[in-house]
C-alpha cells in the first residue's frame, strides 16, 4: 500500500479546495439561505406542517442533500478532469500506486470537502429553524456515504467527459432535477398515486428520504430500503472505476 | 554491463489502427546514456510512454530491473523518472509543493535536503516559493526535471529534453545528466537532433516508422557507416579534375582551391597510398591536408533513405 501517494494527492486535492473556499462555501450557503428566505418564511408559513414538522424544517435534510450531491460530483469531476485536460495526470499513472489508492486519494478529498460543506449547511439552517437530530450517527453515515458515492459519481464523469459541456451536463440536466423531484421539498405521499410509483425509480428519493429519517424519524421508504440502495449505487460506481482503470478507459490510449 | 530494460517484440497499434510501434525489441544496458534517434512521428514518445505506464502496449512485453512493468508495476514504477515531451505542469501550486508532491506520490518520504539540493542543482532554488504558473519555459522545463528526479530513480527518460529550450538550460541539463550517470543512473533520451545524440550518448538507437532499425555504440556507429573526406589545399588552384584522376572520387571545393576525396574508413584499402601517387606523378601539389568522418546526421540520412 502506497499510502504516502494517497495523502499527496489527497493533500493536493485539499488544497485545491483550499485555495477556492470562499467561491465554494459561498454560493451554496447563499442559496441555502434564499431556500429558506423563499421557502421556509415566504411561502413556507402558508404550507401546513408535513408529518407534524414545520415546513421551513422539514426541507432542511433535503436542501443539504441537494448540495451535497451536487458539490460531490462537480468537486470530483474537477479533480479528475482537469489533470487529463492539461496533461499532468501522466504523473499519477507514472507512479508506483494502484487504482485503489488513486480513487482514494481523489475521492475521499471530495468527499471531504463536501461532507464539511453539508454540515456547515446544516449549521447555517440552524439559524433559521429549530432542528433536532434524532439520530446524529446514521445522520453521518447518510450524509458520508452519499458524498462518497457521488464523489465516485462524479470521478466517472471526470474520466469520460472530454470537453467542460459534458464534465457539466449530467449535474446539470440529471441531478439536478432528480433531487428536486426526488421528495427534496416534499413527502412523496403528497402526490397522486401514479406519481408515487414514478417517484420510487428516482434514486434519490432513498438518499432523501433516508437523510430526513435521521432527523424526523419519518421516511417515505424505510431506513433499510435506503440504505441498500446507497450501498447498490456506490457498488455500482465502484464497478465502474475499477472497470475503467482495468481498461485503461479514457486515461491510457 | 548488465542490461536495465529488456523491450521483446513490443507493438502499438492505436485506436484507430495506426500502428505506432512493429516488434521492438532493444535493451538498455545498466548505467549507459542511451539516445532514441528519430524523427517526428517515429514512435519515440510511444515506446517511453509504455515503459512508464501511460500508454497500454497491443503486444509484446518490458522488464524494468528484471521486473514486469504490468505485473510488477509497482516495483518497475519506483524505478523510473520521466520528463515527459510536453510542458504540462500544474498552475497555481508552488515549485517547490509540487515537487515534494511527486516525491509523495512515489511512497518516498520527505527530505527537504535532497528537494534542496535538486532545485539548486537546476538553478530554480531562487523559484522555490514561485507559483508554476509564473515561470518561463525553459524553468517549466526545469521543474518537470526536478519532479522526475525528486523520487531518486534509477533510470531516467528524458523525451526530447531540448526541445525549444536555450543554451544555458541545454548546458545545465547536460551537466545534470553527465552527474547522474556518473552517481549511477542510466539515461534514456530521445531527440530528432542528431548533435545531441552525438554529443551525450553511448549508444545510439535509430527508430523510424515505429521500427529501431540499428541500435550501435556511438563511435561503432560512426565508424561502420561512416565515410571519411580527405582535404587536400592545392598549391595552385584547379578548373577541373585532370583526366588521369578521374578515376579517384574526388571534388574541387572552395573554388578550385580545395581537392576532397571521400573514402570509407572502415575497408582495407581506403585508396589513399594511390591517390597520392597519382597525385604527385601529375605534378599536384598541396599545402595541408586534414580528414573529417561525416556526422551521424549524414549516417542518419543514408539510414532513413535506406528504410524508406
Ligand atoms: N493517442 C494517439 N492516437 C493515435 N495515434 C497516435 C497517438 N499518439 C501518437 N500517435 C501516432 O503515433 C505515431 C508515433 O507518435 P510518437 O510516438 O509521438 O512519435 P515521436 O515521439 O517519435 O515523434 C505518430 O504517427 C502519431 O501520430
Ligand atoms: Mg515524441
Amino acid at each position: 500500500m502506497n499510502l504516502r501517494a494517497i495523502k499527496a494527492i489527497y493533500l493536493f486535492e485539499m488544497s485545491r479546495t483550499m485555495r477556492t473556499l470562499a467561491q465554494s462555501l459561498i454560493s451554496p450557503v447563499v442559496s441555502t439561505i434564499l431556500y429558506f428566505v423563499v421557502f421556509g418564511s415566504a411561502i413556507g408559513s402558508r404550507i401546513q406542517e408535513i408529518d407534524g414538522v414545520g415546513y421551513g424544517t422539514f426541507i432542511v435534510p433535503g436542501l443539504i442533500m441537494l448540495t451535497v450531491l451536487t458539490q460531490s460530483m462537480s468537486n470530483a469531476s474537477f479533480g479528475i478532469y482537469f489533470p487529463r485536460f492539461i496533461g499532468t495526470i501522466y504523473e499519477v499513472l507514472s507512479a508506483p500506486i494502484s487504482h485503489l489508492e488513486v480513487i482514494v486519494g481523489y475521492v475521499g478529498a471530495a468527499a471531504t470537502k463536501s461532507t464539511i460543506l453539508g454540515l456547515i449547511i446544516l449549521i447555517t439552517a440552524g439559524f433559521f429553524v429549530d432542528l433536532q437530530i434524532a439520530h446524529p450517527f446514521y445522520m453521518f453515515l447518510f450524509l458520508i456515504l452519499t458524498s462518497v458515492t457521488f464523489s465516485l459519481f462524479g470521478f466517472i464523469i471526470g474520466i469520460w467527459a472530454d470537453n467542460f459541456e459534458k464534465l457539466q451536463i449530467i449535474p446539470l440536466l440529471v441531478i439536478t432535477p432528480l433531487t428536486f423531484l426526488g421528495g427534496s421539498f416534499y413527502s412523496v405521499s403528497m402526490l397522486p398515486p401514479f406519481w408515487q410509483t414514478v417517484t420510487l425509480f428516482n434514486p434519490i428519493l432513498y438518499l432523501v428520504s433516508g437523510f430526513r429519517w435521521s432527523f424526523f424519524e419519518n421516511a417515505d421508504v424505510s431506513v433499510g430500503v435506503s440504505l441498500s440502495m446507497i450501498a447498490l449505487f456506490l457498488m455500482i460506481c465502484v464497478l465502474i472505476v475499477w472497470w475503467i482503470f482495468k481498461t485503461g478507459y479514457r486515461l491510457k490510449d | 554491463m548488465t542490461s536495465i530494460i529488456n523491450v521483446s517484440n513490443l507493438s502499438k497499434t492505436y485506436e484507430g489502427g495506426f500502428q505506432a510501434l512493429k516488434s521492438v525489441n532493444l535493451e538498455i544496458k545498466d548505467g549507459e546514456i542511451f539516445a532514441l534517434l528519430g524523427p517526428n512521428g517515429a514512435g519515440k514518445t510511444t515506446l517511453i510512454s509504455i515503459i512508464c505506464g501511460l500508454v497500454n502496449a497491443s503486444e509484446g512485453s518490458v522488464t524494468v530491473g528484471g521486473f514486469d512493468i504490468i505485473r510488477d508495476y509497482r516495483q518497475t514504477r519506483a524505478l523510473i523518472g520521466l520528463v515527459p515531451q510536453e510542458l504540462t505542469t500544474e498552475a497555481f501550486e508552488t515549485v517547490r509543493q509540487n515537487v515534494s508532491f511527486t516525491r509523495g506520490l512515489f511512497g518516498k518520504p520527505k527530505n527537504p535536503d535532497l528537494i534542496e539540493k535538486i532545485l539548486r542543482d537546476l538553478s530554480l532554488w531562487d523559484k522555490k516559493d514561485e507559483r508554476i504558473m509564473n515561470l518561463s519555459g525553459g524553468m517549466k522545463r526545469r521543474l518537470l526535471i526536478a519532479k522526475a528526479l525528486s523520487h531518486e530513480p534509477q533510470i531516467l527518460f528524458l523525451d526530447e529534453p531540448t526541445a525549444g529550450v536555450d543554451v544555458e538550460l541545454r548546458k545545465d541539463m547536460w551537466n545534470v545528466v553527465r552527474d547522474l550517470q556518473t552517481s549511477g543512473v542510466t539515461i534514456i533520451l530521445t531527440t530528432h537532433y542528431i548533435e545531441e545524440a552525438e554529443e551525450m550518448a553511448d549508444r545510439v538507437g535509430i527508430i523510424t516508422g515505429g521500427e529501431i532499425v540499428l541500435v550501435e555504440g556511438k563511435e561503432a556507429l560512426m565508424n561502420k557507416l561512416g565515410s571519411k573526406q580527405l582535404t587536400l589545399d592545392l598549391l595552385t588552384p584547379l578548373e577541373k579534375i585532370p583526366e588521369s584522376l578521374i578515376a579517384h572520387d574526388l571534388r574541387l571545393d572552395n573554388g578550385g582551391t580545395n581537392l576532397v576525396y571521400t573514402y570509407d574508413s572502415k575497408s582495407d584499402r581506403t585508396g589513399i597510398t594511390s591517390l597520392l601517387n597519382d597525385l604527385s606523378a601529375n605534378g599536384v601539389k598541396f599545402t595541408d591536408l586534414k580528414t573529417n568522418q561525416s556526422s551521424l546526421e549524414d549516417i542518419f540520412v543514408d539510414l532513413v533513405k535506406q528504410s524508406s
